[in-house]
């Protein structure tokens, strides 16, 4: 704290309430500039939030308002009138309900005081703009819910992410268990093979993997999704592996002395102390796999009873092709349970990044 | 650390069959040889299943007139593919978009993420964690989802331009639909994910010594003096970490414009990038052979700008951990 008052102003008297201020200021100022990035960076979510309580007829309808509204209408014997607003010839402006369209004039009634009767009013009806009234649609979440079987498709985002995290941490483990404690010939040489593919396109693959799944009959199910996850994959075996290191080996020896074994040692002393990355890899697999798209699209479409939510979405956009409002209403409940996670886990999820970054 | 042969420190084993310096291996060694071997196997399947014949495999292909339907026998045609790849400009043209896109957005994806992470960082800042996670958000929007929201926030009449109105800029571009402006628009639609790269540099900057800091300032150095001396040089295996992934990353970039545009490469073939090019050529002309000459270009460049990044990282990487 001195050594920080000396470095700022080297001449200045150092005594402590005169620093206050300036750390008040520099936190103010800080914490304003960056809830103003936060912000911006969250208004999109925002535009989605608003998009998926509006109406289809007021997202096609240029300049309508931010908040989702309907234009504001009047119920007059029986019938429902949209209200517009008019301007009167003494220079006014009044807010009336059109009940006799005509091309030249119409007929409007004040809803105000209906009971004076009709008013004839000289000009287009179709030039005069309408008052809105906030009115968020809930019942698109409940239309979607329905129309697109979205249980469904939430249930397989979940399985697909669940599974797939299961066996890449598993895998991932082993192996990077197996790079950070044994010593065996050509170790240091696979090892970086298995960095070597992080820089491999996928697209340098994908043709004979594909037919490979074709050809195994996997087309249409979720093995081609799941399987490679068994088999480890570089970024998380590097992830872990460089965590592993950061553990003494003591414990270990000591239960070898005991007469563990590998497995026995790696569930019991290691898989204790490796929480944090565990949680990390787990939290990176899970949201990439819920974020998926390429991979459900090549593999499930025309599956719709497997797809998960990411691929039926699109789908979505394609059957009903202006329903932007139904596909975020989609958004904003897929969004939920990954954000959800991440706000829970986020302490141990930067630890274990942390620590691995470290040792890098 | 983990190079010394646990082993050999070990006092289990039987002095007498020790054989140190020997190339062959004790019965021990080979026993955890064999249970290192047993452990990693299951990468080492993966890795031949999944990388290593397929990659093979598409080696075959650039040779040969493989397509789905295949209504000419299988034939080798030696560099027709190779060939064909030099003289198509639709190929060139693409990569050349995917160029453009990298050179706007590589350099964004390093600065933000950092400069994002230096404020979470900071002590001065209040409410951080909830920042964070606010942050790392838009990272987990449905892809199809965030695409539908970007385009109605940078449309002509969308959230982003009436700010610019609002701002002074009267008449704000089309940005997706303008041939100049459109990648601006695909980098801001990229910055949305950014929540996982400033995770792994508040990573970084977490682990720098704080002692490092402390001599710093003794030595009079100010903030933008800690930043240059300190934070840039102790950050730079994770921005070259960052670099390094973007570069693979961006050279594969497609999905967004496939979305987006439906793959027509509008506007004005602005969109119609390298790996959509690619991909086009795999499943909706299905001609494989090529789409595999197409692949391997791309890893060549991929690998060749790898090599030329390491190469120069010796020069501007600092590992603290290196003797």
């Amino acid at each position: 704290m001195t050594a920080f008052a000396a470095a700022r102003s080297p001449g200045a008297p150092r005594s402590g309430p005169r620093l206050r201020p300036e750390i008040l200021m520099r936190r103010a100022i800080l914490t304003v500039a960056m809830s103003g990035v936060v912000i911006a960076f969250l208004s999109p979510l925002a535009y989605s939030a608003f998009m998926s309580l509006k109406t289809e007829q007021q997202i096609s309808q240029p300049n309508s308002p931010i908040l989702p509204s309907d234009p504001r209408t009047f119920d007059y014997q029986g019938e429902t009138y949209d209200v517009y607003y008019v301007p009167m010839p003494d220079g006014s402006t009044r807010e009336l309900a059109l009940v006799d369209k005509g091309r030249r004039e119409s007929e409007f009634i004040d809803p105000a005081n209906p009971a004076a009767g009709p008013i004839t009013w000289d000009g287009s009806w179709r030039t005069l703009s309408q008052p809105w009234q906030v009115a968020p649609q809930w019942q698109n979440y409940g239309e979607v819910w329905s129309a697109i079987d979205f249980p469904r498709l939430l249930f397989n985002t979940v399985a697909l992410a669940v599974i797939g995290t299961i066996g890449t941490v598993v895998s991932c483990l082993l192996v990077a268990y197996g790079f950070a404690r044994f010593r065996y010939p050509g170790r240091g040489l696979l090892f970086t093979l298995l960095l070597a593919t992080i820089f491999l396109p996928a697209a340098v693959t994908l043709i004979p993997t594909y037919t490979l799944f074709v050809k195994l009959g996997w087309v249409g199910t979720w093995l081609p999704l799941l399987a490679p996850a068994f088999f480890a994959n570089a970024y998380d075996v590097f992830l872990i592996r460089q965590y592993l290191l950061t553990i003494p080996r003591d414990l270990d020896e000591a239960a070898a002395i005991d007469g563990a074994g590998p497995l026995r040692i790696l569930r019991s002393v290691v898989l204790p102390q490796a929480w944090p990355v565990i949680v990390a890899v787990a939290i990176f697999t899970f949201v990439y796999s819920w974020n998926d798209f390429f991979g459900p699209l090549i593999y499930l479409t025309g599956h719709e009873d497997i797809q998960p939510v990411q691929v039926g979405l699109s789908h979505f956009n394609g059957i009903y092709h202006t329903k932007a409002n139904l596909i975020q209403a989609g958004n904003m409940m897929t969004l939920l349970i990954p954000v959800i996670l991440f706000a829970a886990f986020q302490r141990v999820f930067t630890r274990g990044i942390v620590i691995t970054g470290v040792e890098k | 650390m983990d190079q010394l042969p646990a082993i050999a420190t070990t006092p289990i084993t039987a002095p007498g069959r020790w054989r140190i310096g020997s190339l062959r291996l004790t019965p021990l060694a080979r026993r955890e040889a064999r249970q290192g071997y047993l452990f990693i196997s299951p990468w080492i399947v993966g890795f031949l299943a999944f990388t290593a014949l397929p990659m093979i495999a598409t080696l075959a292909f650039t040779f040969l007139n493989l397509t789905l339907t295949q209504e000419d026998p299988v034939r080798f045609v030696g560099l027709d593919n190779y060939a064909r790849l030099a003289g198509d400009s639709r190929v060139w043209a693409s990569l050349a978009v995917t160029l453009k896109f990298a050179a706007i957005w590589l350099p964004v994806s390093i600065v933000v993420p950092f400069v994002l992470a230096l404020a979470l960082n900071s002590r001065f800042l209040l409410g951080s964690s909830i920042m964070r996670t606010l942050l790392f958000m838009p990272y987990v929007v449905p892809f199809v989802a965030g695409a539908l929201i970007w385009n109605g926030v940078l449309g002509q009449e969308g959230w982003i331009n009436t700010a610019l109105r609002f701002l002074g800029w009267s008449d704000p571009p089309a940005w997706l639909l303008d041939t100049t402006f459109v990648y601006p628009g695909l980098a801001l639609i990229s910055i949305w994910g950014v929540g996982a790269g400033v995770i792994v540099n508040l990573a970084g900057l977490r682990g720098i010594p704080t002692e490092l800091y402390e001599a710093a300032r003794m030595d009079g150095a100010g903030w933008w003096a800690q930043l240059r001396h300190v934070t840039i040089p102790m950050m730079s295996p994770i921005l070259f970490y960052t670099l390094i992934l973007g570069v693979i990353e961006v050279l594969q970039y497609f999905l967004v414009p496939l979305v987006l545009k439906n793959g027509t490469g509008e506007p004005g073939g602005t969109t119609l990038f390298y790996n959509l090019n690619l991909y086009q050529t795999f499943f909706t002309f299905q001609e494989w052979s090529y789409g595999a000459t197409m692949a391997w270009l791309l890893f060549g460049i991929a690998l060749a700008t790898t090599l030329v990044l390491f190469r120069l990282s010796r020069r501007y990487v600092y590992y603290a951990g290196e003797r």
